[in-house]
């Protein structure tokens, strides 16, 4: 066997895309030095055939015959030119590597075999640079997780060969340890538990009467991380506050399941049960909405991370009921603020720029793979954000509404479908459940997953086909804790017995225990009767799905573990699921001190606060990541993530079209203002919940037909505080849920988001709930957007502008905090949400944007760019409390449960009729002078300036 | 009426099959998604169809190259079939990465018969992938697809959509054999570069045809544009015309319906 060494490069006149995206990469990181930067794809392939085929397989298949030239063997750089520095990035052994897998199938259809191929990237830097600037150089072009480099023409990458398992039983010794052994013990394990629960673990094994084995151990750990399990909201709490005590029986139940359970809509199907929520769409089928947080590994490698993040999510939908299909995605980001000196970095944390552009390219490449059009988002950008970004990912399946839901009986076979199982992702379910530290970096990169989208769009084409024709009962995916969880969940009620050594691996060496732990992506378990097992397994292999049964479902209650015949685990199905201790702990919060509103100067006019707010970084145009998603894929998409007169404006939803054949359609938004918190995180939830509500009611959903999703992203939770005002966020999602009528369908918590410097500071996160709603659209004709129509229509202001400066935009390009948060009156909040849908529905408003992020000032300047026209507003009309007196409050203050709206002079009367009962105010008209002008009461312009100004200063911070 | 039967051609990664198959209803065919499995397994499915539309997505991952794997797939394991469907009078249609998957077997990707590839898409001048609006200006007078002096309005969506020649020669006899489709412009129908022309292509190709004007690849999504409501901003419009990515399937429909 040969092994052919195939480097292919770009022609000298055709542009080397790969190079100079590097080049600015290595500019971004303050190396001028670096002149020019090429770059090849490097092929390592071993085969039994001749030169003269190698030869065919690099013209034919691996370069194009246009653009690129290939050579066999090794290229280095001409001397006698600038100094050159060759890099070459390999994969690690047994990391995914989708294109070596593609280029087999492809020397295949040649008609020839190859035994092994592996791929990497060469670039050859040219300039002086020194050992320092190299070093950081590779640190911004490789992830030491997944990837080794290897640098200059005479070293060899590593050799791919692992060593084949030799099967050895491991026992653990565990019953005659001491507590504080039992807790050097897990953490040895890297099991993340604590020392109630090794006990609680100990008194199992000794009630069995022997030592557990290390599958049962590790399978325990998983099932009972914070990850898998949640056990700080499950837990009860005695909270604090205001001089009160409260108790939660168990805190998730009592807030944000308690106001579904109270609000018993007919319309909600599966609730908190599933891998999703389910509501009904139509008479025929039912959609599901999932959000997902995938922080920590997108910490370590941003782009693999936010790509498993959307491979994982999608997999709720594909594994709730009998399995959805899904439709759109959805992606919220929270980072530190991109302008970063290296200098400011801690060690173990990568720059944001560098986190924000590796994930945005990881959802992109995921995403637009599967097909599945990405059109709602969001991206905050906080410093404490630095060790810990987050990234959410959600995901809205649809399904037929007999198909909502499974179920597993004896006999049923257990069969693995997608990928294969390797060793990524070993301990991501309890490393994920940990505070990030500066060694993560190394200890934890096995829990970095890798992806390939097209063998999850491959599994799922085929599911659907078997779904199709009832061909399994049951399914679910293998996300945190892989194949423990998956199975464990699907046999909790029967049991189940599984063939580890039946698990198809993605390469040799892997033991029972890592096969049974591995979240290796793209993996779907489901419930097959036997007699169907011939007519799935075809459809299976039709598509060249990977599908194969590894057990079967019992009646013993028990899970039961073999690998090669061999019995290596048994635990009770009882113990497993139930057996964790139940936690008391205790929260409080009281609000911080030395709250106040700064003193505000008054000033001739408001221009350059404006121009600023535009341009912060939470307000500015999201663009440059919004367009490298696919948002039209499956052609559903009616109100797109971008649209007015130049298709670049805001939009405040989306909305999707589901069907071909109905013009109902589903509106997707999103509500989060981590700011608010710092001042109280009860009116940071109210104002989440307010906002993603209006947001979907600003394009004309059904306010009686939305529902919400939580994501509790918080810091250390162990810290009473901390967990006190996860409490205080999550009686607002009671509160708010129940007064709007909009049930909480699904969620999820990402718990002990701090990071811990090399030198013991700790940075933790605000306090971050993100509220994702989707509403029912029943006809998307009726839609509307945000961008002003038609000069000479009139403006109006809804809803109740305070002088809730607190936590606004304003006050951060002041560096100011304040005092007074945005408050929702609940009653008023709802009554004005259901009168703009009525507005909406009877096709009274020509454009409807929802006031937020920067307050009435950005709303108008938004509406104005984005359609192209002028507006001149007063204040004199806008609805407003006594005490909100000043300019800066009127044009600035983020008061909640508002909207600005554009009405044509003849649907005057109608409008103002409907809208008796709740705050308006007309507050100017649309214009065709392309400026912004606002006055104030007196008749002076505090605002005037052209639209495009005000457009460039929106557009321009985030183009990348 | 000929009945006409199209046939959607999904393989692991193409995901705009369903989309495709509603755009071919909708002017009037019969559509089925067939895997390209069958199809080899079985290349008589393919007597039974007048239109082969390979659709947008990114078949097996893009590996390698755009469309790379799949057009190496069917040069190895359909050559004959597809060569036989074009000299019957059929029609090849390929969208966006089923376009690369024409040019890179060759079908779309050459000028003369026995040469190896001559012409190529490759990586957006500006480096990403890009989602976003352009206006086409027809050209070809042979393309069946087209209608002459209608510019349209599609989305494109991808990351692989510059269109390169191998030296010009072959960049003039494309043009003499008038076998370039649209081209990106403005509004006015002005050229210019990004975003008018969103990838850098060469003379701003946005589609071309094989020299019977049967066969045609094209960047943009039509398939995108087949109701009002998926146009950008049709909030805005009233005028409620017949959306632009019909154009193409309506004239391949009809041209079976005359010809067959």
């Amino acid at each position: 066997m040969t092994q052919f060494r195939f480097e292919v490069f770009n022609k000298a006149d055709s542009v080397d895309v790969g190079g100079r995206n590097v080049l600015a990469d290595i500019k971004e990181l303050g190396i001028e030095t670096v002149l020019d930067v090429q770059s090849a794809r490097v092929f390592l392939i071993e085969g039994q055939f001749d030169d003269q085929f190698a030869k065919r397989i690099g013209g034919e298949l691996l370069a194009d015959p246009v653009c690129e030239d290939f050579h066999i063997g090794k290229t280095v750089p001409q001397a006698g030119l600038a100094k050159a520095t060759i890099v070459e990035i390999h994969l690690k052994s047994g990391v995914t590597d989708p294109v070596a897998e593609s280029v087999m199938t492809a020397i295949d259809d040649m008609g020839q075999k190859c035994q092994n191929v592996r791929t990497a990237r060469k670039y050859v830097l040219f300039g002086e640079i020194n050992d320092k600037q190299l070093k950081k150089i590779v640190r911004r072009l490789s992830n030491d997780c997944i990837e080794v480099v290897v640098i200059g023409a005479e070293t060899e990458p590593p050799s791919p060969h692992l060593a084949p398992y030799q099967f050895n039983l491991k026992t653990i010794e565990l019953l005659n340890l001491n507590e504080q052994q039992l807790v050097e013990l897990s953490k040895k394990m890297d099991l993340f538990l604590n020392a109630v629960e090794m006990k609680t673990i100990q008194d199992y094994f000794k009630s069995v009467r022997r030592e557990p084995t290390d599958i049962e151990l590790e399978a325990l750990a998983q099932t009972w991380s914070e990850h898998c399990v949640h056990k700080t909201l499950k837990s009860s709490v005695d909270f604090e506050f205001d001089g009160k005590e409260i108790h939660f029986d168990n805190l998730i139940k009592d807030t944000v399941f308690g106001a579904t359970k109270q609000l018993n809509k007919d319309w909600c199907i599966s609730v908190f049960k599933d891998n999703a929520g389910v509501i009904e769409f139509d008479d025929k089928d039912a959609i599901c909405f999932k959000v997902e947080t995938h922080n920590h590994p997108s910490a370590l490698d941003p782009y693999g991370g936010a790509a498993t993040g959307i491979g994982g999510v999608l997999r709720d939908p594909m594994g709730t009921g009998l399995g959805a299909k899904p439709i759109a995605n959805t992606d919220i980001f929270c980072f530190a603020e991109p302008d970063k000196s290296f200098d400011e970095i801690p060690r173990g944390v990568l720059h944001p720029k560098r986190v924000a552009k590796g994930v945005v390219a990881g959802v992109r490449d995921y995403g637009n793979r599967m097909g599945i059009p990405t059109v709602n988002g969001a991206i905050f950008f906080d410093d404490r954000y630095l060790g810990n970004p987050l990234v959410f990912c959600g995901n809205v399946g649809i399904m037929p509404r007999d198909k909502c839901f499974g179920k597993t009986s004896t006999g049923e076979l257990v069969m693995v479908v997608g990928g294969k199982t390797g060793r990524d992702g070993i301990h991501g379910a309890t490393f994920s459940s940990g505070a990030m530290t500066h060694e993560h970096e190394t200890v934890f990169s096995h829990a970095v997953q890798i992806g390939n989208a097209i063998t999850e769009k491959k599994t799922l084409d085929t599911l659907l086909q078997a779904r199709e024709l009832g061909l399994y009962t049951a399914i679910t995916d293998c996300g945190a804790g892989g194949l423990s969880s998956a199975v464990g969940e699907m046999g909790a009620e029967l049991g189940a017995e599984v063939e580890l050594s039946k698990v198809p691996l993605k390469y040799a060496g892997l033991s029972y225990t890592e096969i049974w732990i591995s979240e290796a992506q793209e993996r779907m378990v489901i419930a097959v009767k036997p007699e169907n097992l011939e007519q799935i397994s075809k459809i299976f292999a039709d598509e060249n799905v990977e599908a194969t049964v590894i057990g079967k479902f019992t009646d013993d209650k028990k899970l039961t573990l073999k690998y090669q015949g061999t019995q290596v685990g048994q635990i009770d199905m009882d113990f497993l699921h139930d057996g964790l201790p139940k936690y008391s702990r205790k929260a409080k919060w009281s609000p911080p001190e030395n709250l106040s509103e700064p003193a505000i100067e008054t000033k001739e006019n408001y221009n350059d606060d404006l121009v600023k707010i535009l341009s912060s970084y939470n307000v500015a145009s999201k663009e440059w990541i919004i367009r490298q998603y696919d948002h039209e894929v499956q052609g559903g998409s009616v109100i797109k993530p971008l649209g007015g007169i130049t298709n670049d404006g805001p939009n405040d939803a989306a909305v999707v079209q589901p069907k071909f054949d109905s013009d109902k359609g589903i509106a997707i938004g999103c509500g989060m203002n981590p700011l608010y918190g710092d001042i109280d995180p009860y009116w940071m939830a109210m104002a989440g919940i307010d906002e993603a509500i209006r947001n979907v009611v600003c394009v004309g959903a059904r306010p009686d037909r939305i529902a919400i999703l939580d994501n509790f992203c918080w810091a250390d939770c162990k810290k009473e505080e901390t967990l006190g005002s996860l409490v205080r966020a999550a009686q607002a999602c009671f509160d708010g849920a129940v007064a709007f009528g909009t049930p909480f369908i699904s969620g999820k918590d990402s718990l002990n988001n701090n990071f811990i410097c090399d030198d013991g500071t700790e940075i933790a996160i605000p306090a971050t709930l993100l509220i994702s709603a989707m509403g029912i659209v029943d006809d998307v004709k009726k839609c509307v957007t945000a961008d002003l129509k038609t000069a000479g229509n009139i403006l109006f202001a809804v809803g109740l502008t305070r002088n809730e400066l607190g936590g606004s935009h304003y006050y951060k390009i002041k560096k100011q905090l304040g005092a007074n948060v945005p408050k929702v009156d609940l009653r008023t909040a709802k009554l004005t949400a259901e009168k703009i849908y009525k507005a909406i529905d009877t096709g009274l408003i020509a454009s409807c944007h929802d006031c937020s992020e920067g307050g009435l000032a950005v709303a108008l300047a938004e509406m104005a760019f984005s359609g192209g026209l002028g507006i001149a507003a007063d204040l004199k009309g806008l609805p407003k409390t006594d005490d909100c007196a000043s300019l800066t409050a009127q044009l600035f203050s983020e008061s909640c449960s508002r909207y600005i709206v554009e009405v044509k002079p003849e649907k005057f009367n109608d409008f103002a009729k409907l809208m008796l009962g709740v705050p308006f105010g007309q507050i100017g008209q649309v214009i065709d002078i392309k400026k912004l002008i606002i006055k104030d009461s007196s008749g002076k312009n505090i605002v005037e300036s052209e639209i495009a100004d005000l457009k460039n200063a929106w557009l321009k911070p985030l183009k990348w | 009426m000929t009945q006409v039967n199209a046939i959607v051609l999904r393989a692991a990664g193409i995901n705009c099959d369903m989309e495709t198959q509603h755009a071919l209803q909708l002017s009037g065919a019969k559509a089925e998604r067939i895997h390209v499995n069958r199809i080899i397994e079985n290349p008589e499915i393919l007597e039974s169809f007048q239109i082969l539309v390979i659709p947008g997505g990114f078949s097996y991952g893009d590996d390698v190259a755009a469309g790379k794997i799949l057009a190496n797939q069917m040069i190895h394991h359909l050559s004959d079939r597809l060569n036989k469907f074009i000299e019957d009078g059929k029609l090849v249609l390929g969208i966006c990465n089923g376009f690369q998957v024409l040019v890179k077997t060759g079908i779309l990707g050459k000028v003369d018969d026995n040469s190896k590839q001559q012409i190529t898409i490759t990586n957006n001048d500006c480096g990403k992938f890009e989602d976003r609006w352009v206006y086409l200006e027809p050209s070809s007078r042979k393309c069946i697809f087209i209608e002459q002096g209608r510019r349209i309005y599609l989305p494109i969506a991808h990351g692989e959509g510059k269109v390169l020649f191998e030296n010009n020669d072959v960049f003039e006899k494309i043009k003499t054999d008038d076998r370039v489709v649209f081209r990106y412009v403005d509004e006015n129908g002005n050229f210019g570069d990004f975003p008018i022309n969103p990838n850098g292509s060469t003379d701003s190709i946005a589609a071309f045809c094989d020299s019977t004007g049967r066969v045609m690849g094209l960047m943009p999504h039509p398939e995108r544009f087949v109701r009002n409501t998926q146009h950008p901003h049709w909030t805005r419009l009233e005028d409620k015309t017949r959306a632009d990515g019909r154009t193409i399937f309506d004239n391949a429909v009809r041209y079976v319906q005359q010809n067959f």
